[in-house]
């Protein structure tokens, strides 16, 4: 145990030498060091009830002021916010090249509903019914009276149903503001644009995001709020559009097809100036996709044959196999090639449309005029397998298009795994691969544009385009001049236009049938196109689904009576809406006559 | 001599109970206690009405009862105003026990009424909660304990007070009554501020909270989330805070008028947590300042008042009481008006709750007693201390 000293040592030890008590002294001690303590401990205490108290006077003062302050501002509206992120509602606009509006905003209201503040939801259900044929009020009235504080009614309104539903007057139906997405043109360019519809909804504003096509691709550029308000340009023209949907639709009813695609494509920029497929579908009220088990959504409006629509694009092909021979100096447009048909390789059997024979021997160029599978599996035996498969890559036939749909990534083409021989020989006339309209558009550009592989794009360029080049200038020329005589004395031979010196390439493919094989009546028939031939500033592709020609004697599948007809057509209206001039030609010197006398 | 002396009056040393109790009583305190506890049926007149619509009963049934639990929490009041000091530590203490067993046995014998927390007693005709009772009951019993570590050779108070608040947070905790446990904690905080803590001790507390909240945030979305939700400017108008909100605004500065309210229809504790939107709708900001005021009054006073308390067991007690009088009120009313995170409190007095008023009776009965005035040394001090 510790001794505790005595205290104040030295007076206990002077009383003790004088035999006094020392504990009357320590006792005395104890008591003032204990008085010392609790003064000091008051003191201290003073100071800091001292700021106790003026810590409570200052934190009454705030919680009065604050009553104050809010009982001196007016009562708002109640209003909800969704809590959590701000709901950005700012979509910028799509117009097309020339600045014409494709898609913009337009305020509308949506409807809700607080059911507690319901005055009388029987009356609410049945007059909404009858505002809104579709919403039925049996269900509604259910909805309304199962206890929950809020339901969505409607998402937008018209200006006279939220008059109609003012009408009603009970103060459980409620609005809010909405930006909706509208596409003044309707269906035109339907599946450029694809659609939007509502993401994150809350009371004051709602999300605008795109379901489909451009809207979708480029949706982060289009909500972008440090860009807001400024127009995302497209490289479609809505002139040229409009009239080659007008024409692809007549052509395509004319020539009983199920579907049609139809791009346009500056061949320099690889900028598509239209782009249509049908049939079609309103972005303002689009449909729902189909859901049955074993349907082909290649059926669907929804579906857009240009860019999803993975076909055999048959003997447009032709060319390719032709140009690559040319670049390798293997062959020159004179150079005579066999041309035998059938033709025997291994098990396989190469005919000729028909069964024709045009052999023995065709110059190269006739091998395209003439389109001869057998000519042209000659060619590819010459090039090779390998040297052909890196062609094709070349020219985008092995990748989706960069094309700026949300579908095209997905549009993978169809390529054979392995390229035996037989393959090189199916591929040279388009059988075997297959790819999308929008492959081919870029691949003829490539063509059209002497020999650079072009990007086609949706969105409007000021500057040249990246390009890597595939073929020599010369070479692309030469394969212009065999594409203009496949118009001037081919198989394409409706598709010629005055003045605009259509050159192309026709193609037919058989179906593949699901079940395996092919159809035997059902083809996908093919235009590819350049224009003019001289200096071609253009690509037109135009693909028909099983169309049928029934204006002859007999029913003709073959692409140069349904899609060459329909895609001159196309030319005759649109090329002077590109401001392209027809060159006239002079009339012959023997036909000058005397206008005199 | 004898006879002379025998069977005479004995003679009193003191002054009789009540002359003494009214000339030493904080007579402002005590009538700002009164003045409150007529608001509190007054605004029962108006709260609670819809809670008796609702429940089928009379619509001044609830009035009623808080007339008759106000009637017995003043004569509590009274009753423990007028003991002394060391009357009120020998009860608060045996009322700590007590208190601090029916806390013990909640989970036995307790109820929740179907609000998720065990917190009371149930009596057929009322309900006990037993940590009202329990907060005087501490403050008392920490009063004591911290007054005793500052005698000379005196006990380790602080450390066992400590100790004893540890276990109470944690038990109110567990129920779970977060509410109750930072009364309990803060009453025991301004008692150890008050008793000499450590000014670096106090700078590592603030320090250890301030990045304990930095770090609860950063870490623990709900938590995030209740303090975004708090600072978000925009108010969900179908929360009760968006109700109460919208009825200090309706309400202005002279409210809209006797039984014109419309908040307390929608807000299903109007005539507890709410009741200070109830009284800012009815009878507007000219109402909820005086309120305010009144509990400044009782609060700041009793503070000011203890400052030149000797009795460092008298000043401590007095502190603790008035400081969980004050803070309740105030965390009570920073909610309604949102300066503070939504935190279900009653404001003293006013609330409907019986055992709440009661025990609020108790409190201010205690610190009325610590608070009244005694003779605190003063010609000692000028005698024997001039010229020191």
């Amino acid at each position: 145990m510790i001794r505790t000293p005595l205290r104040p040592l030295a007076r206990i030890l002077e009383a003790r030498v004088k035999g006094e008590n020392p504990d009357s002294i320590e006792r005395e001690n104890r008591r003032l060091r204990h008085e010392q303590i609790r003064d000091k401990a008051r003191n201290r205490a003073e100071g800091r009830l001292l700021v106790l108290g003026v810590a409570f006077f200052v934190a009454f003062s705030v919680v009065g002021a604050r009553m104050g302050l809010l009982a001196s501002t007016e009562p708002s509206e109640p209003r909800a916010t969704a809590t959590g992120a701000e709901i950005l509602n700012q979509r910028a606009d799509i117009t097309d090249r020339n600045g014409r509006i494709l898609a913009t905003n337009l305020l509308t209201h949506s409807l809700y509903a607080h059911p507690r503040d319901m005055v009388d939801p029987a009356r609410v259900a049945t007059e909404l019914g009858r505002i809104f044929p579709d919403l039925d009020p049996e269900d509604l009235h259910k909805r309304f009276t199962d206890g929950r504080r809020f339901l969505w009614v409607r998402k937008k309104l018209s200006p006279e149903q939220m008059q109609a539903v003012h009408d009603i007057g009970d103060p459980g139906l409620l609005f809010g503001p909405r930006e909706m997405r509208l596409y003044p043109n309707g269906r035109l360019a339907a599946h450029v644009l694809g659609g939007a519809s509502f993401g994150a909804e809350g009371v004051h504003s709602a999300e605008v995001i795109g379901t489909a096509g451009i809207e979708k691709a480029l949706d982060a550029r289009l909500r972008d709020p440090a860009m807001a308000g400024e127009p995302l340009k497209l490289s479609i023209d809505l002139t040229v559009q409009a009239a080659t949907t007008e024409i692809l639709a007549a052509g395509m009813k004319m020539m009983n097809a199920k579907g049609a695609a139809a791009i346009l494509m500056e061949a320099k920029t690889g900028e598509i100036l239209s782009l249509v497929s049908l049939p079609d579908f309103d972005p303002n009220d689009r449909p729902a996709p189909l859901v049955a088990k074993n349907a082909d959504p290649g059926d669907s409006p929804l579906f857009n044959r240009a860019v999803q629509g993975v076909y055999e694009l048959g003997s447009t092909f032709k060319i390719f196999a032709v140009a690559q021979a040319l670049e390798l100096g293997l062959v020159n447009p004179q150079t005579q090639v066999d041309a035998n048909a059938p033709m025997r390789w291994g098990r396989f059997l190469i005919k000729e449309f028909k069964n024709h024979n045009y052999g023995p021997m065709l110059s190269v160029t006739d091998v395209i005029v003439k389109s001869s599978n057998v000519g042209v599996a000659r060619l590819a035996l010459q090039i090779g397998g390998l040297r052909q498969q890196a062609f094709l890559k070349a020219l985008g036939f092995f990748e989706p298009t960069p094309v700026e749909m949300v579908e095209a990534p997905y549009a993978r083409p169809l390529v054979p795994a392995k390229w035996p021989e037989i393959t090189t020989i199916t591929t040279s006339y388009g059988h075997g691969i297959a790819a999308s309209p929008m492959h081919l558009a870029a691949a003829y550009g490539a063509i059209a544009n002497g020999g650079m592989a072009i990007k086609p794009t949706l969105l409007h360029r000021d500057g040249p385009p990246q390009a890597q080049r595939v073929m020599r200038a010369e070479v692309a020329h030469a394969a212009v001049d065999m594409l203009r005589q496949v118009v001037t004395r081919g198989t394409a031979s409706y598709g010629d236009v005055a003045g605009y010196e259509v050159a192309g390439k026709t193609g037919t493919a058989d179906k593949p049938n699901p079940q395996g094989g092919y159809y035997r009546d059902k083809v996908v028939n093919t235009f590819a196109s350049v224009f003019p031939a001289s200096d071609p500033q253009y690509v037109l592709i135009v693909t028909l689904d099983e169309p049928l020609d029934t204006s002859g004697s007999e029913p003709r599948r073959t692409a140069g009576y349904t899609a060459v007809p329909v895609a001159a057509e196309v030319i005759r209206r649109a090329a002077p809406l590109l401001g392209l001039r027809p060159t006239v030609e002079a009339a012959p010197l023997d036909a000058v006559t005397a206008v005199r006398n | 001599m004898t006879e002379m002396v025998y069977g005479s009056m004995p003679v009193r040393a003191t002054e009789p109970v009540l002359p003494r109790w009214w000339r030493t009583i904080d007579k402002w305190s005590l009538t700002s206690i009164l003045v409150l506890f007529g608001i509190g049926l007054l605004l029962g007149l108006a709260a609670s009405v819809p809670l008796a619509t609702r429940n089928g009963l009379d619509p001044f049934y609830y009035v009623q009862r808080q007339a008759f639990f106000g009637g017995m929490a003043m004569v509590a009041m009274f009753a423990v105003s007028m003991m002394s000091p060391d009357m009120v530590r020998r009860l608060g203490v045996l009322g700590f026990a007590g208190a601090f067993l029916a806390l013990l046995l909640l989970p036995f014998f307790g109820t929740d009424f179907g609000k998720g927390a065990v917190r009371w007693f149930s009596f057929g005709f009322a309900s006990v909660q037993p940590s009202e009772f329990l907060k005087p009951g501490f403050i008392i019993l920490g009063a004591w304990l911290m007054a005793a570590a500052q005698e000379l050779n005196g006990p380790p108070g602080k450390t066992i007070s400590f100790g004893l608040v540890t276990v109470i947070v944690l038990l109110l905790a567990l129920q779970p009554d977060f509410g109750q446990a930072a009364l309990v904690l803060f009453g025991w905080g301004v008692m150890y501020f008050v008793a000499g803590a450590p000014m670096t001790l106090i700078a590592i507390i603030m320090g250890l909270v301030g990045s304990g909240a930095f770090f609860a945030y950063n870490s623990s979305e709900h938590f995030a989330r209740r303090i975004d939700g708090f600072l978000n400017p925009d108010l969900d108008p179908r929360t009760q805070l968006g109700y109460a909100t919208n009825a200090i605004q309706e309400g202005g500065y002279f409210g809209v008028g006797v039984g014109e309210g419309q908040v307390k229809w929608s807000l299903p504790d109007a005539h507890t947590d709410f009741i200070i939107a109830v009284a800012a709708e009815e009878y507007g900001l000219i109402l909820v300042l005086i309120i305010i005021a009144l509990y400044g009054t009782v609060t700041v006073r009793s503070l000011f008042r203890l400052m030149r308390e000797r009795d460092p067991f008298i000043r401590l007690a007095g502190t603790g009481l008035a400081c969980i009088f004050g803070v309740q009120a105030m965390i009570n009313m920073g909610v309604a008006v949102r300066l503070l995170p939504a935190k279900g409190m009653t404001l003293p007095f006013v609330s409907y709750g019986g055992s709440s008023v009661i025990a609020a009776g108790v409190t201010v009965g205690m610190l009325l007693a610590m608070t009244r005035s005694r003779p605190q040394g003063e010609i000692g001090d000028i005698l024997f201390k001039r010229g020191r």
